[in-house]
């Protein structure tokens, strides 16, 4: 957060023996702080980039705006973790509406799993990402963004909200702060460590 | 009528860094693809060519790559598929995706949650 004043142009370069990038999504709808959760954690300032997809790349969400325009851009922004020498992660924040959601296929392909960021005002901005998910097959977590939050619903409530089933994790965070940060991406992590260890013991 | 698909923001310049073209591989480079030069900038290089070459002395991810130089990631992937094939970068690509409904193997996994405890 301190570094985006100073020293706006110092890029802080991966070493050298990095060759492992791998991705995490934290998707969710705007002004739910998906830019300040990756900021929060981030070795880098948030950077963000432009993806232009072609009306051939849109594929199953093809639908009649679509076919009225050719091209589509998506803006995006991410951060960076070194996990380790060689092991780097990228956080993306990617929007949760249905008009962007024909970017996950092409350019969130391959990720670890999703983060769904809720702001507990705006709970119906999340039911279109978590439907998405759960189509795909991409494991996720769901974090409540606590930081806004006057009237405060308990997590079952919003479970129940959400029509989430009971075996998706939901975690309570400040995307403002680090430490919440991170246990966010740790909780969502230790999900799919779970899930990896259960598909690895069955038979 | 065939409309380019890079013809956003200033198409001008999208047209002139990629010499007109707008097709590439998109499996070629992923976003988290590192990129890596193999060899300084020469007198007479493309300009973006020679960023790139800069910027990717050090392992640097094809997204970062296309943020810094402030061009849609589908033109990047165009930049970099010339410095490959001339041999001038190498890629380190990330594992391959997981199947549809697969999971990473938890080794992989265990290393992720160390890096994140460790921060």
């Amino acid at each position: 957060m301190d570094s985006t004043i100073s020293e706006p142009d110092a890029r802080v370069p991966l070493g050298a023996a990095a060759d492992t990038g791998l991705k995490i999504v934290i998707v969710g709808g705007f002004g739910v702080g998906k830019t300040t959760l990756v900021r929060s954690v981030s070795e880098i300032r948030p950077l963000n980039t432009e993806e232009v997809m072609t009306q051939a790349g849109v594929g199953i969400d093809e639908n009649a705006k679509v076919s009225e325009k050719n091209t589509t851009t998506v803006a995006f922004d991410f951060g960076r973790i070194s996990l380790n020498d060689r092991m780097v992660l990228y956080l993306f924040g990617a929007p949760g509406q249905e008009r962007f959601w024909f970017l996950w296929d092409r350019l969130f392909s391959g990720t670890l799993g999703a983060v769904v960021l809720v702001d507990t005002r705006r709970v119906a901005d999340s039911w279109y990402a978590i439907d998405r998910l759960e189509h795909h097959g991409t494991p996720f977590v769901v974090a409540v963004n606590r930081f806004s939050d006057a009237a405060s619903h308990s997590l079952e409530e919003l479970r129940e909200a959400l029509s989430l089933s009971d075996d998706v994790p939901m975690l309570e965070c400040d995307a403002r702060q680090r430490e919440s940060s991170k246990s966010v991406l740790i909780g969502l992590v230790n999900h799919l460590y779970d899930l990896s260890m259960a598909r690895e013991m069955t038979p | 009528m065939i409309r380019r698909p890079v013809d956003l923001g200033d198409p001008d310049r999208l047209y002139i860094v990629t010499g007109g073209r707008h097709r590439t591989d998109d499996t070629s480079f992923d976003l988290v693809t590192l990129i890596v030069s193999e060899c300084e900038p020469t007198p007479g290089m493309q300009s973006e060519h020679v960023r790139i070459l800069e910027l990717c002395r050090r392992p640097t991810a094809v997204v970062e790559v296309s943020a810094e130089l402030k061009l849609p990631v589908t033109v990047t992937r165009i930049l970099l598929g010339d410095l490959l094939a001339t041999g001038r970068i190498t890629a380190r690509h990330p594992r391959p995706a997981p199947a549809r409904h697969a999971l990473p193997d938890s080794a992989l996994l265990k290393q992720v949650l160390d890096g994140l405890h460790n921060l």
